[in-house]
């Protein structure tokens, strides 16, 4: 089998998620699609598989075009995909979920089902209690037999988005020795799609790099972590410059910090951040950094350690109370986490204000709520809902409700989305607090940004972190080497 | 009471419990699709009236079980085309249409209330009523009670062992990943509302035809929400859900038995009853301890046990589907 992309275009409003994408895969390969989140691999690998169709564009399986109207379309034509959260049925037990949609047969027939089943898992050495439901196993197995169910209706190309999230280090190399035996062996495509670079190094033949939507690079692999660092930031622009502001005492410590989810841990990390600082936590998405924010923010419950801000101790504060001391956190998910879809501007700034009265005083909170819109320059009237606003103008909008002075304000993405403009706009007002002696922590998916923003940096790399690099002394080969886990 | 009064009580409960029967199959099959039919109510209302007077002027009961049918299946059709195509609350279109029925029940009705018309009668089975006890238990009952016992297996059989029936769960529980298999999800959920909102049709024909003869205004009010109730005790399972709807009646029973008993006390009291003893059972049955006893039992009960003993609404019910 041959499968050729060919300048595959997918927009999604302006964002360009794919924007004229070229390549080849041949049998008996292992490729890996690497890039940042929002790069466009998951967009690709949703129309090579048919679960969404392009804007423009062919792809040509052994020199035919084929558009698949849906997944099951594609999988017939031999292409199927294990998502990172497989696509079965939770409730149903494995032969079930083996049989949904698999005959035109009225009855189901389960002990051929369960044979088969069987049968293949013994081939790629999976063991699977073929009695059990699916809502018991682990994420592993059920990818495991997502597998399973994929091979035996004939796949030839298997695309693995993510799937080493969240599954233990030996369901990791059981999933890899299956991936190399149905490539070397079986001569089927396999194609990976991570943002772990050890991973593509480890399991891949050849890596393609995404950014914004193109293909900016491949190169086989193994090859330096730098080379595939740089692909996937682009390289590093000059540090504008700027007054530095720190002061000499600590705003933030923390000491020897540990937190545990089931996808990543962060076992014991230390630092400390000066009254008027800024720091940059950059690495690849999910790779610690944004745990360290909630745990902070008390979002994320803690397993040890100590979070001090300004003196104080606060890991047994709730994030409410932490906000009440003057912490203040912005997650990305403006309209998940920020702001509150179909109320107006002004019903956010009586909910943000510090202060309530019964019963409220609208004419006075609209004259307010238009004072802060003038202020952070948003564009939109103080009756828009939240949603009316553009992702610049939420950012703004957002920042006008924070409280002023703050000890310590954490971000993430803080100008994801945004133009020059409203990123620089936001920056001026963030360093504008550090006179107050505001700490800053915050992470980015751009590298640039972390760079080019903070005064410090530390990369977060599989929940460690490094030590912590200054950035006007830094280099993409230091941070790509930091990126990819080496010291 | 003696062995013969007994039977006739035991009897009576399955008849009672008949048509309620038949309305939680087609309520399930619905939310096990994904979609909540919440009209019951409504649609039993108008249903059982539109039963009486297709009956009743064509002198046909078959005819009136028909015409109560394609009411139910226009109810839950409007709840299909509102959510699916027009994206509207399944809650807010059904609590209209509840509401909507029962008014336009009493209203189309209105001539029609109080006069004897053509019933659904008994039916012995030749031979199977000759087994004793039993005999007048089961093979001597009214046709409903006959047809509910047949859905509630095929409807069984259906979920369970059928492709298609796989198919109808896979929607309720994940429609994208449905989807992903080649399922047509907005079709099926179509087909299943519409199917079950004709089953619930005939239940309320069931009452006006068979159960509780003629119409009157508000004839089964009430019903349907109890039918609703049924379904979640019932754990969204046909079996389960049978044995609600007979645990249902019997509680119903032993509340008349009880009244007479104790003429001091209020009527209401005893009607509460059921309600009671099914929060009672939710709540002991969705509690953590449950859990704990099952694994404290030896390894093979395990499945079984929590298959019997667990109650999860289908992961998708209420839920829209769309094609990105």
């Amino acid at each position: 089998m041959r499968v050729e992309i060919k300048e595959i275009k997918k927009y999604f409003g302006d964002v360009r998620a794919n924007d004229g994408i070229n390549f080849q895969l041949e049998s008996g390969n292992i490729y890996g699609i690497l890039g940042e989140n929002g790069a466009g691999k998951s967009t690709l690998m949703k129309i090579l598989s048919g679960y969404q169709s392009q804007d423009s564009g062919d792809i040509l399986l052994d020199d035919k075009a084929i558009l698949f109207d849906s997944p099951a379309a594609g999988l017939f034509a031999g292409i199927g995909m294990l998502y990172q959260d497989p696509l079965d049925f939770p409730p149903f037990n494995i032969l079930e979920n083996y049989l949904l949609g698999k005959s035109k047969n009225i009855n189901l027939n389960f002990s051929s089902a369960a044979k088969q089943v069987s049968a293949l898992a013994d081939q790629y050495g999976f063991e699977v209690d073929i009695k059990a439901e699916i809502n018991t196993l682990s994420l592993g197995e059920r990818q495991q037999l997502e597998l399973v169910r994929l091979l035996a209706e004939g796949a030839q190309l298997l695309i693995l988005d993510e799937p080493t999230t969240g599954i233990s280090a030996e369901q990791k190399e059981q999933l890899f020795t299956s991936m190399r035996r149905m490539a070397y062996d079986e001569k089927k495509i396999i194609v990976l799609v991570s943002h772990k670079l050890d991973e593509i190094q480890e399991l891949c033949d050849h890596a393609f790099v995404l950014r914004k939507g193109k293909l900016v690079g491949q190169s086989e692999v193994p090859c330096p972590n730098e080379r595939l660092v740089e692909m996937m930031f682009g390289s590093l622009p000059t540090r504008r410059e700027r007054h530095p502001s720190v002061h000499d005492e600590v705003m933030l410590e923390i000491k020897d910090l540990k937190v545990a989810t089931y996808r990543i841990q962060i076992d014991g990390i230390s630092f400390t951040v000066n009254k008027g600082e800024v720091l940059g936590l950059a690495g690849l998405e999910g790779s610690g950094q944004g745990l360290l924010l909630r745990a902070c923010a008390g979002l994320e419950e803690i397993d040890g350690g100590e979070i001090i801000v300004d003196g104080e101790i606060i890991n047994d504060q709730e994030y409410h109370q932490r906000r009440e001391n003057d912490v203040a956190f912005m997650g990305s998910g403006r309209l998940e986490e920020g702001l509150i879809t179909g109320m107006t501007l002004t019903e956010h700034m009586v909910l943000a204000a510090e202060e309530h009265d019964f019963v409220i005083n609208w004419k006075q909170a609209e004259v307010e709520t238009k004072s802060k819109i003038n202020t952070y320059q948003v564009i939109g009237q103080s009756s828009s809902t939240a949603d009316q606003l553009s992702g610049g103008n939420q950012q703004r909008f957002m920042f006008s409700m924070l409280r002023t002075p703050l000890k310590l304000i954490l971000l993430e993405n803080p100008t994801r989305g945004l133009d020059v403009r409203s990123t620089n706009w936001i920056w001026e007002q963030l360093y504008e607090r550090r006179s107050d002696g505001t700490a800053i922590v915050f992470l980015s998916a751009d590298l640039d940004e972390v760079v080019d923003r903070s005064d410090r940096i530390a990369v977060f790399s599989g929940g460690k972190m490094s030590r912590i690099v200054n950035a006007n002394e830094t280099n993409v080969d230091e941070l790509g080497h930091l990126i990819g886990g080496q010291e | 009471m003696n062995n013969s009064e007994l039977i006739a009580v035991l009897a009576s409960i399955l008849l009672q419990a008949s048509p309620l029967m038949i309305a939680v199959m087609g309520e399930t099959i619905s939310e096990r699709a994904g979609m909540i039919n919440l009209s019951l109510d409504g649609t039993m209302l108008l249903s059982a009236m539109a039963g009486f007077i297709a009956a009743y002027e064509t002198g046909n009961v078959w005819l009136g079980f028909l015409a109560a049918m394609i009411v139910g299946a226009f109810f839950a059709l409007i709840i299909a085309f509102g959510t699916i195509n027009l994206k509207q609350s399944q809650v807010a279109i059904g609590f209209v249409l509840t509401i909507l029925g029962d008014d336009l029940s009493a209203f189309l009705g209105q001539n029609y209330t109080r006069l004897p018309g053509p019933t659904l009668g008994r039916y012995s089975v030749p031979i199977l009523r000759d087994i004793p006890i039993l005999g007048d238990l089961l093979f001597n009952q009214n046709v409903v009670f006959y047809i509910a016992v047949l859905l509630t297996i095929f409807v069984w059989w259906f979920l369970n062992k059928t492709q298609p029936g796989l198919q109808l769960r896979s929607v309720g529980e994940r429609p994208e990943a449905a989807f992903a298999r080649g399922v047509n999800v907005n079709l099926i959920r179509y087909a299943y509302s519409i199917a079950g909102g004709a089953l619930v049709g005939f239940a309320g024909a069931a009452y006006s035809l068979a159960i509780k003869i003629g119409w009157s205004e508000g004839h089964t009010r009430g019903i349907g929400w109890i039918a609703l109730a049924i379904v979640i005790f019932g754990g969204w399972a046909p079996i389960r859900g049978a044995f609600g709807a007979i645990l249902f009646g019997a509680t119903k029973t032993l509340a008349t038995v009880l009244q007479s008993k104790f003429p001091e006390v209020s009527v209401v009291a005893f009607n509460a009853i059921p309600w009671i003893l099914m929060i009672f059972v939710l709540l002991l049955v969705s509690n953590e301890w449950v859990e704990d006893m099952i694994l404290k039992l030896p390894k093979r009960f395990h499945r079984p046990l929590r298959k019997f003993l667990r109650v999860s609404p289908p992961l998708a019910l209420g839920e829209e589907f769309e094609k990105k």
